[in-house]
């Protein structure tokens, strides 16, 4: 009879505050990670619709082709209008 | 049943419970944990879906740029020779050439002639006759010294100290009358070819 009541006063004196310890460690623990999950994906999608605008590169990479090919064709002509550099 | 049963029996229904408890808290923080995720999941997924073509993109342009500026820099060169060129260019943009030209790694040597230094001379004397010029209509000290509309308050302006007299050491005119050294005959020249002027000496 004794040792049950020892039992018993360790069930709930011990493992009782140690098993409430650990799983409020482990909950404390799975609810801090939300927060710092909810800002990574807060900060993806704003990153994913700052690069909305990426696509107009490819309208740049043709104007830049093109620009480029108008500035050859001046470059050309002044070629042949300007004298080339005595020293040269 | 004795009393330390009943005891120990509720000990370990206490235990449970908080086990449950606590575990059932642990799953829906998980499960939110989960949630968010996925969502960081399809940012991500977007990023580089939309960032895939950048580099290939970028790469044509830098390819175009660099072949434009080496067109630009080579047609510079030619034209104005390596020394105007270096000067030309570090006149638009200072320290510039001290970087030199890209293709021509000796244009780093080169003593920059000091171009920008006349162009901003004259582009100042313009700014100050009021022609408005550009460096005088985005100048960041206010408006041109002189004022197209009000020309004569802006140009006595220009002398705070009133307009400077004659010099005293300008050249004579040229005398003309019946005491000038030299004279014109209407007899000889009208009609006829213009008199020789008598040379100068030493001329």
């Amino acid at each position: 009879m004794t040792l049950e009541w020892i039992g018993d006063v360790v069930l709930l004196v011990v493992v009782l505050p140690v098993v409430i310890y650990l799983l409020h460690g482990v909950l404390t623990a799975a609810n801090s990670i939300v927060p710092s999950v909810n800002r990574i994906a807060a900060a993806a999608q704003r990153g994913s619709a700052d690069l909305d605008a990426v696509p107009l590169l490819l309208h740049t990479q043709e104007q830049v082709i093109a620009t480029v090919g108008v500035v050859a064709d001046y470059g050309g002509s002044l070629d042949v209008i300007l004298d080339d550099d005595q020293g040269a | 049943m004795p009393a330390a049963g009943v005891v120990m029996i509720i000990a370990v229904v206490a235990i449970v419970a908080a086990a449950v408890v606590y575990l059932v808290s642990t799953i829906v923080a998980l499960r939110r944990t989960t949630a968010g995720l996925d969502e960081a999941i399809t940012g991500v997924v977007g990023i580089i879906e939309k960032s895939a073509p950048v580099e290939e993109v970028v790469n044509t342009i830098n390819a175009n740029l660099d072949a434009g500026v080496d067109l630009l820099e080579g047609l510079l060169v030619k034209k104005a020779g390596l020394s105007d060129a270096v000067g030309l260019i570090d006149g638009l943009y200072p320290g510039a050439a001290a970087q030199g030209l890209r293709n021509i790694p000796e244009s780093k040597d080169v003593k920059a002639p000091r171009i920008s230094e006349v162009y901003t001379r004259g582009t100042l004397t313009l700014a100050r006759l009021g022609r408005e010029a550009p460096i005088a209509a985005a100048s960041p000290n206010g408006p041109a010294l002189r004022n197209p509309v009000y020309g004569s308050k802006a140009s006595a302006a220009l002398y705070p100290e009133g307009r400077p007299g004659r010099v005293p050491n300008l050249p004579r005119s040229p005398v003309i009358g019946a005491d000038s050294p030299v004279q014109y005959d209407p007899d000889e020249e009208v009609g006829g070819p213009r008199k020789r002027m008598p040379a100068r000496q030493g001329s």
